[in-house]
């Protein structure tokens, strides 16, 4: 997938800079999610973000996991989705189902 | 991802070398193809994930992994360089193509019209293009209403595999212009694979408008959705 952002350019830019940084990418979709598999979503431990993972629906839920990432180091596989609970509390409006994968850089 | 393999995926997207990305679900050991010698199953799903342009989980026995092709993003070339390329450059890169100006007049062809958006190339169009070797990801977009320069241009664009051309002119100028390929040997279909006027007919009439009809007709094509000229 040739992302319209080089999201890892960014990342990449921001461990330069002495950030921690957390990836966060899209592998599986099911329904009408808005992002396709290869979508990346960039965190810092300081908070900044590039890319996206959905149409805006569950970025806040992945960089709250991403800072775990970061503090612990072990990467985590999320699943967001209607028929899970969770989705009430991220908003993932558009009915999709879809998996995230969070790792550091490191 | 270890930051050995972000700046190999790096140097790969720079020098436009086409990397799959393979992460094994959930604990994230990762490996590169073709860098790295993979079992025939992964190294198999990696190639056909390179081709398709395609990310995708694929299973192999017991585990899981993802795999995320890095196709090298596709090229516009941009022939003249004139008020609608300045227009047209930055809306193309934000789309995610790698833009390339050719244009042989110097006036036009500066770094100050252009900033760091653009290759610029000062060459004359056919040799400019010979040796950029348009090819299956590549779109061609002559701007310069000048058969001297968009003529040359459009001979290479017709004999190459460009998904997308366009030219820039009037239908009479196109009329004149199919009539000129013709007597240069150039067969109808081929010449049909011009798109003129360029651009999906949003009644474009400023040089951002033009430029915006321009790239929306380029990711049609791209996208497998331009039908004669227009949306099908």
């Amino acid at each position: 997938m040739s992302g319209t952002e080089d999201i890892l350019e960014t990342a990449r830019a921001w461990r330069a800079e002495g950030e921690s940084v957390a990836l966060a990418t899209v592998v599986e979709t099911w329904g009408s999610s808005p992002r396709p598999a290869g979508s990346r979503l960039a965190v810092t431990v300081s908070g900044r973000l590039a890319g996206s993972v959905s149409g805006g629906c569950i970025e806040g839920a992945v960089a709250d996991v991403a800072q775990q990432v970061m503090k612990t180091g072990t990467p985590q596989l999320l699943d967001f989705g209607i028929t899970d609970e969770r989705a009430w509390e991220v908003g993932l409006a558009c009915g999709g189902k879809l998996k995230v994968f969070v790792e550091p850089l490191a | 991802m270890t930051p050995e393999t972000l700046e190999i995926l790096q140097a790969a997207r720079a020098t436009r070398r086409p990397v799959a990305l393979l992460t094994r679900m959930p604990d994230g050991a990762q490996c590169l193809h073709p860098d790295e010698a993979l079992p025939p199953a992964l190294a198999e799903a990696a190639e056909a994930a390179l081709l398709a342009d395609k990310a995708g989980p694929v299973t192999v026995g017991e585990e899981t992994w993802f795999v995320q092709p890095q196709t090298p993003p596709p090229r516009m070339i941009v022939v003249g360089a004139v008020h609608v390329a300045q227009a047209l450059v930055p809306m193309a890169a934000a789309a995610g193509f790698s833009v390339i100006i050719v244009d042989p007049r110097r006036a036009f062809a500066t770094e100050e019209r252009f900033a760091a958006d653009a290759e610029l190339v000062t060459e004359w169009p056919d040799e400019a293009l010979e040796a950029l070797r348009p090819d299956s990801r590549t779109a061609i977009v002559t701007l310069t209403h000048d058969p001297k320069l968009d003529d040359p241009a459009l001979d290479v664009a017709l004999r190459s595999g460009a998904f997308y051309i366009g030219a820039l002119g009037s239908r009479r100028t196109h009329a004149k212009r199919v009539a000129r390929l013709q007597e240069a040997g150039h067969g109808t279909e081929a010449i049909a694979r011009i798109n003129a006027p360029v651009g999906l007919d949003i009644g474009a009439v400023t040089a951002p408008e033009i430029a915006l009809s321009i790239v929306a007709q380029v990711v049609a094509a791209r996208r497998g959705k331009l039908l004669g000229g227009k949306l099908g």
